[in-house]
């Protein structure tokens, strides 16, 4: 898609987004990426680290609320991005936010998503939402990948719209082992400091 | 032999040094038995490699003509910029002086030398830069460490637009017998400077010794510097026919271009290590950032600029 490369050119250009394998190797696995979230930038630089035969199965996941507000945005996040949209304010109190992504985790597609929720204004990530606790539950056999997004948070900080060009570097770190009987908030504490881990 | 036919002449000279250069890689890496050697060896090949690039983006910039050299170089100062902000903290207080930098200050440098306005490139940066960035800064009311940020912007937009820029300015010197010949004195620079470098990692590799500096640069020697700067200085003479200078004159000019090349290479890997890194980047595999190759250039440039302006035009 023209629009995928536009994006993803852009941003090369102006903050490089290089990718460091530091715990994980690219592989066809099915995973789940969970990274720090601090800007608008994060999920076109995420996802343009990665190798093209993978970006072409893995899914951002964004805030409907969002990228759904208008029809260019909307229009930026389905077809720019292949981004899937959830409800992450719970508009429908029965329906269950996560729904969208079962879907494409059954058709074995991977994911990215931001476990803060919604974009921070510091170094390192927030507490997780509970989203990321779910999804390891329901869908066992998905790798969880920890992502750190470096420099974003410089670069185009909340409530700011110009990227100011400096290198971010994506760290991909090791896979988060399962580990048995272990409850949800310990589960994404240690989710959080594997993302903290990598920021060095 | 007239300008043009020059050219093609250098880019194959070039081309014919670099096959060299990468045989020469090939032979030391069957030869080569230890790991550390191999190491040496393996960055030797991956530099030689992003020669080949390099060369390629130069030389079709080059044939291209002047406006695509000058677009070519102020990507590379915008590149040079990005890197060192990188390595700089900065903070949100800084956020307009540094998109001016980027989006206002290296269009306007490169646009001053396409339209031929020497009088406000010269001052464009050192005069209006350095009052306005800060003022822009200033305006922002955030007083945390305000000299020492605004020091390091003024620092970083003096090396990698303004000194960078006097490369491609030197298309502006009108030089008597000379004309139409400048993009010559452009690679005249360019070769000497590069070769400068790779002849006192070399003889550095082959004799070095005594440390010059091993504080802010472990790999710099007396021998490596003395054995690279004198056969450079050599390759510049040699050149002359490229320039508008006698073979002695050429000496002098390349010794110039040498000794700055070098105190560039110096002073930016102090600026460098004050920061923190041992690389500027890695965006040019083998050497790291595009600073860590514009290093020696950023100094040499603006003093080769200045003596051929003031003793040939």
């Amino acid at each position: 898609m023209w629009l995928s490369y536009i994006l993803i050119g852009s941003v090369r250009a102006l903050l490089g987004a290089t990718p460091r394998w530091v715990g994980a190797q690219p592989a066809q696995t099915q995973r789940i990426y969970f990274a720090n979230h601090t800007s608008h930038i994060d999920t076109v630089a995420l996802w343009s680290a990665l190798p093209p035969e993978l970006r072409a199965k893995t899914r951002p996941v964004a805030a409907a609320d969002y990228w759904g507000a208008s029809a260019l945005k909307r229009y930026i996040a389905l077809k720019g991005l292949n981004a899937v949209l959830i409800d992450r304010h719970r508009t429908d109190p029965n329906a269950d936010p996560l729904q969208p992504l079962y879907g494409v985790l059954e058709r074995g597609d991977s994911i990215i998503i931001f476990p803060e929720g919604s974009r921070q204004d510091q170094l390192l990530p927030g507490p997780f939402k509970s989203g990321l606790y779910h999804l390891a539950e329901r869908f066992p056999q998905v790798e969880l990948i920890p992502v750190y997004l470096e420099n974003l948070h410089r670069s185009m900080p909340k409530g700011t719209f110009i990227p100011i060009p400096l290198i971010c570097t994506v760290r991909f770190g090791a896979s988060l082992r399962r580990l048995d009987h272990e409850d949800k908030s310990a589960f994404l504490e240690r989710a959080r400091n594997a993302v903290i881990g990598l920021a060095q | 032999m007239n300008p043009e036919h020059k050219l093609y002449w250098l880019i194959g000279g070039v081309v014919a040094l670099l096959i060299v250069a990468s045989l020469i890689g090939r032979v030391l890496r069957l030869r080569v038995k230890d790991e550390s050697g191999a190491a040496v060896v393996d960055n030797l090949i991956a530099r030689v490699r992003a020669w080949w690039s390099m060369v390629a983006i130069f030389a079709a910039a080059f044939l291209l003509g002047k406006n695509a050299t000058i677009a070519m170089f102020a990507l590379v100062s915008f590149f040079a910029l990005r890197e060192f902000l990188t390595l700089t903290p900065t903070r949100i207080g800084d956020r307009r002086a540094l998109s001016a930098a980027f989006f206002a200050m290296i269009p306007i440098q490169y646009l001053l030398i396409a339209t031929n306005w020497y009088g406000l490139f010269t001052i464009f940066i050192p005069v209006y830069g350095f009052l306005l960035l800060p003022s822009v800064s200033a305006l922002t009311q955030d007083t945390e460490n305000f000299l020492e940020r605004t020091a390091k912007i003024q620092w970083g937009v003096m090396i990698a637009i303004y000194c960078i820029s006097h490369l491609p300015a030197l298309l502006l010197l009108d030089i008597p017998g000379y004309s139409g010949q400048n993009p010559l004195l452009m690679f005249y620079l360019i070769l000497v400077v590069q070769m400068s470098d790779v002849l006192q990692y070399v003889f550095g590799k082959l004799f070095g010794k005594t440390k010059i500096a091993p504080v802010v640069s472990p790999s710099k020697t007396v021998e490596g510097f003395v054995g690279g700067a004198a056969s450079a200085t050599l390759i510049g003479a040699a050149m002359w026919w490229i320039t508008p200078f006698t073979p002695l004159q050429s000496a002098g000019m390349a010794l110039i271009i040498v000794l700055m090349g070098f105190l560039g290479g110096l002073v930016l890997s102090a600026v460098k290590r004050s920061l923190g890194a041992k690389d500027w980047g890695a965006m040019i595999k083998g050497h790291g950032g595009v600073m860590d190759r514009m290093d020696s250039v950023s100094f040499a440039a603006p003093i080769f600029f200045h003596a051929t302006r003031y003793f040939f035009t």
